[in-house]
């Protein structure tokens, strides 16, 4: 019996039971980029349902009341269960091939942080159905959401509790992942530079959750338990919510964009087909930007009443963030100087990235000013800074990282013509929508307004911005197209597609064997794979002889344990209500499932299985299957 | 199966909790986790300073009506000397001999018990004879907060090594469950070092001012 058996045909069920189950990496990446793309369409088509009730004055299209959930469920799509997970996508698709690993650290605990994540925004969705989405902003600032009448607030607190556990654990798996399991000579200072970004915000995922943990636990219990720590008349402080929200959320923004700056100087090398320019540079700069972002936060508060002293230190903090941006925007470009360069889809969203990305640092710079920042602070200033940043760094990487590690997750490529269809009409669309708005801002349309009236001179500029929108949604579209026709002719392109890749994730076989190196390369520099290729070889010089290979079990485990506290939050949130007896049981078992899941790993042994030798070597030689 | 191998006091490695790759990645990643859990402790501390004694109306009890030495002190000697019988029961793993970790483990687990009984007397004397609540106030949500997460760990280290001592009775020592029990004892220190925090900056400074 063969230890391969398991790259077989299985039938419809057999595959959902395998994803349902998988500790692969590579799978898990998958379900990371499904579940992440199905919020980023939820989040998208909110996205368009503001831009629709803002397109002219007066407009009724929602009421006042939907606006609100509306645009707090649209941040908070976005945020936790879109461009997270998207990015885990990456993360986990590339980070464990560039390093020259054969999984993660801890596959198991890579399956439940996307089980958590999973059933967290799926929780938060369904307020949708079940009395009303949260109302409070994304910030959900605490005398707002305490106010806030009905289940939505409990929705978003329990909600991003549950994901924000899935997302702490896979930080610390990629943090050990790269730290112990990196190839024979792939030192720190040879990693790829998504690697890198990958390490700095897992870094900072780390220490920047627990936080959002507390600050969610006592919006928790404020609510369903009746504690008092943001109610001033049992003695609570309200401002203690915002200092624990932005000490999450600015590391946040980091967590987001570095990795996206990552992808970008995947891209600029491979096409510039030139070695990045500056490379320690920009390890330095990616570790002083982890850094600095938690040294920042106050600057979302500095019309809070801090005082003169707490802006003017979180002001200068700030601005000096731009020195080692300014470090990558230039080494960026300095790739790009004098390269040979190939305008790919991939290529053109990283040289779109560049100025997009720029006018964004410029906006927060001229807000890292606190006197000015009383001007712009709640305006639309402010929403087309941060959408500048999160649609011109984020967005924009996410979307050239899908095309260019589209052949390396499917083993297909994605159609460069619809990819420049969708790369035109999302790159005009996004200034069309955005750019106006800066000027709205300053005009004083304050931000979250539900409409406006005629003759405040908002009519046009509004309409603009819609219009873009528009041509995001469309661009969309194609990519949506795109990705079927793509899967469903399913052209193999084998391996390294794009023939200049540099780094080890391009130099094994397409698809990716699930045991992903049949031998761990041997890693001589930087751009492992350019170095082999310069030296006129095919393959990496392999550092051991083949052997077994172990390998984890699947296991059903990361699902149940993830199921319990989903079903454990609804009792949390209904005990409080009248008439419901049954959410106290409804908690207890949850919570019950849950420990009894962990329970059930701790003493069960898993000690895995082999891939033997000789099933590799004729695999090699046959090919049979 | 090479984590399952028998071995002899001469041939235990030095290290046997990071013997293995799964050992050093399980080592690594819990010192990971430690870190965010002391965010997560910080994070608490900072709330209870900010909303120490800050009560609705002058009827609640504050700090300094509140504690009393030498219980604290009581708890303090329990869980101090329940983290020196844990280092015993590791330092016994290290020397492949399988009963005496489970012994100082056991004593280790009692003493974790005694710990928690005071605590839980603690809560129930505040609650009826101070009216000091979850509810009450500010003050109170922020304390029993504090002192209730590092209870809740606790109770959980607690039940992670007596699931530990039950699953392994039978089988011994190998390079499988070492670095768990290496792990569990790591968890338990942490719940120390907390709890010194705890003692310090909740009961000394509450006492004084």
């Amino acid at each position: 019996m063969s230890t391969i058996a398991h790259a077989q045909k299985r039938g419809f069920t057999g595959t959902i039971w395998e994803y349902l189950t998988t500790v692969d990496h590579k799978k898990i990446a998958i379900l990371y980029l499904l579940a992440g793309g199905f919020f980023f369409i939820v989040g998208g088509i909110e996205a368009m349902m503001i831009r629709i009730q803002l397109a002219v004055p007066n407009n009724d299209f929602v009421s006042a009341g939907l606006f609100n959930e509306i645009i707090t469920m649209h941040g908070t799509t976005m945020i936790f269960l879109a461009a997270m997970p998207l990015l885990f996508a990456f993360m986990n698709a590339v980070m464990p091939l560039q390093i020259g690993a054969r999984d993660v650290a801890f596959p198991f605990v890579n399956a439940l942080g996307f089980w958590l994540f999973f059933f967290g925004g799926v929780f938060l969705n369904l307020s949708w159905f079940l009395g009303g989405a949260p109302d409070a902003g994304w910030t959900s600032y605490a005398s707002l959401s305490l106010a806030s009448e009905g289940h939505g607030i409990d929705f978003y607190a329990l909600g991003l509790q549950i994901s924000g556990f899935g997302t702490l654990m896979g930080g610390i798996n990629f943090l050990v992942t790269i730290i112990n399991m990196r190839a024979p000579g792939m030192t720190y200072m040879r990693m790829p530079l998504f690697t890198w970004t990958t390490f700095v915000a897992s870094a900072l995922i780390l220490f920047a959750f627990p936080p959002l943990t507390v600050g969610l636990f006592m919006l928790i219990f404020d609510r369903m338990f009746g504690s008092g720590f943001f109610d001033v008349a049992m003695g609570g402080n309200t401002i203690i919510w915002e200092h624990f929200f932005w000490i999450f959320g600015h590391p946040e923004v980091y967590i987001l964009v570095l990795p996206a700056f990552g992808i970008f100087s995947e891209i600029f090398p491979t096409f510039a087909r030139k070695r990045l320019f500056g490379y320690s540079s920009m390890v330095f700069a990616t570790v002083l930007i982890g850094f600095l972002g938690f040294m920042v936060w106050a600057h979302h508060m500095f019309t809070t009443g801090l005082g003169p002293v707490a802006n003017a230190i979180f002001a200068v903090a700030t601005m000096a963030i731009a020195v080692p941006t300014g470090i990558k925007i230039f080494n960026w470009i300095l790739t790009i100087w004098g390269g040979s360069i190939k305008f790919t889809v991939p290529m053109l969203y990283a040289v779109a990235f560049i100025p997009s990305f720029v006018m964004g640092g410029v906006t927060g710079v001229m807000q890292a000013a606190a006197p000015a920042d009383y001007q712009f602070h709640d305006s639309y200033f402010i929403v087309a800074h941060f959408h500048y940043v999160i649609v011109g760094g984020i967005v924009l990487g996410l979307l050239g990282g899908a095309h260019f590690y589209w052949p390396l997750m499917f083993g297909t490529m994605l159609s460069e013509k619809l990819g420049k269809i969708t790369f035109v009409l999302f790159l005009v669309g996004f200034h069309l929508t955005f750019f106006i708005q800066h000027f709205l801002g300053l005009m004083g349309m304050p931000r979250r307004v539900w409409t406006f009236l005629e003759g405040q001179g908002l009519a046009t500029g509004n309409l603009i911005s819609s219009i873009g929108a528009a041509f995001m949604a469309l661009g969309i579209i194609v990519l949506l197209v795109n990705i079927v026709i793509t899967q469903k002719k399913n052209i193999q392109v084998g391996r390294d597609p794009w023939e200049d890749g540099r780094t080890l994730e391009w130099a094994i076989p397409s698809p990716v064997p699930f045991y992903n190196f049949k031998q761990l390369p041997l890693v001589r520099g930087l751009d492992p794979f350019w170095i082999e290729k310069m030296e006129g070889k095919t393959d990496m010089t392999p550092a051991e002889p083949v052997g077994d290979i172990h390998m984890p079990n699947n296991s059903f485990v990361p699902f149940v344990i993830s199921l319990g506290l989903f079903v454990a939050a609804f009792g949390a949130m209904y005990h409080a209500d009248e008439g419901k007896d049954w959410a106290i049981p409804v908690l207890i078992i949850g919570m019950l499932i849950t420990f009894g899941a962990m329970l059930y790993r701790s003493v069960k042994d898993d000690h895995g299985y082999h891939i033997h030798k000789e099933d590799l070597l004729d695999e090699a030689e046959g090919g049979t299957r | 199966m090479a984590a399952e191998q028998k071995f002899t006091p001469q041939t235990w490695p030095e290290s046997p909790e990071q013997a293995t790759l799964e050992g050093k990645n399980k080592f690594l990643g819990f010192w990971f986790f430690l870190g965010g859990e002391t965010v997560l402790f910080a994070s608490l501390f900072a709330t209870y300073l900010a909303l120490k004694d800050s009560v609705p109306s002058d009827t609640h009890a504050k700090a300094a009506d509140l504690f009393e030495l030498p219980l604290v002190f009581l708890m303090t000697m329990l869980l101090l000397t329940s983290s020196l019988t844990s280092v015993f029961a590791m330092y016994h793993m290290k020397n492949y001999s399988f009963k005496k970790m489970q012994q100082w483990l056991f004593i280790t687990v009692v003493l974790g018990l005694g710990f928690l009984a005071c605590e839980i007397y603690e809560f129930y004397h505040y609650y009826h004879a101070f009216e000091h609540k979850f509810t009450s106030s500010a003050f109170g949500s922020a304390f029993y907060t504090l002192v209730g997460f590092h209870g809740g760990h606790v109770v959980f280290g607690l039940s992670w090594i007596i699931a530990l001592m039950i699953r392994n009775a039978k089988r011994g020592l190998n390079l499988y469950n070492a670095p768990k029990f290496y792990l569990a004892s790591l968890y338990w220190h942490f719940i120390d070092v907390v709890w010194v925090f705890i003692f310090t900056v909740v009961y000394l400074m509450g006492m004084v001012g």
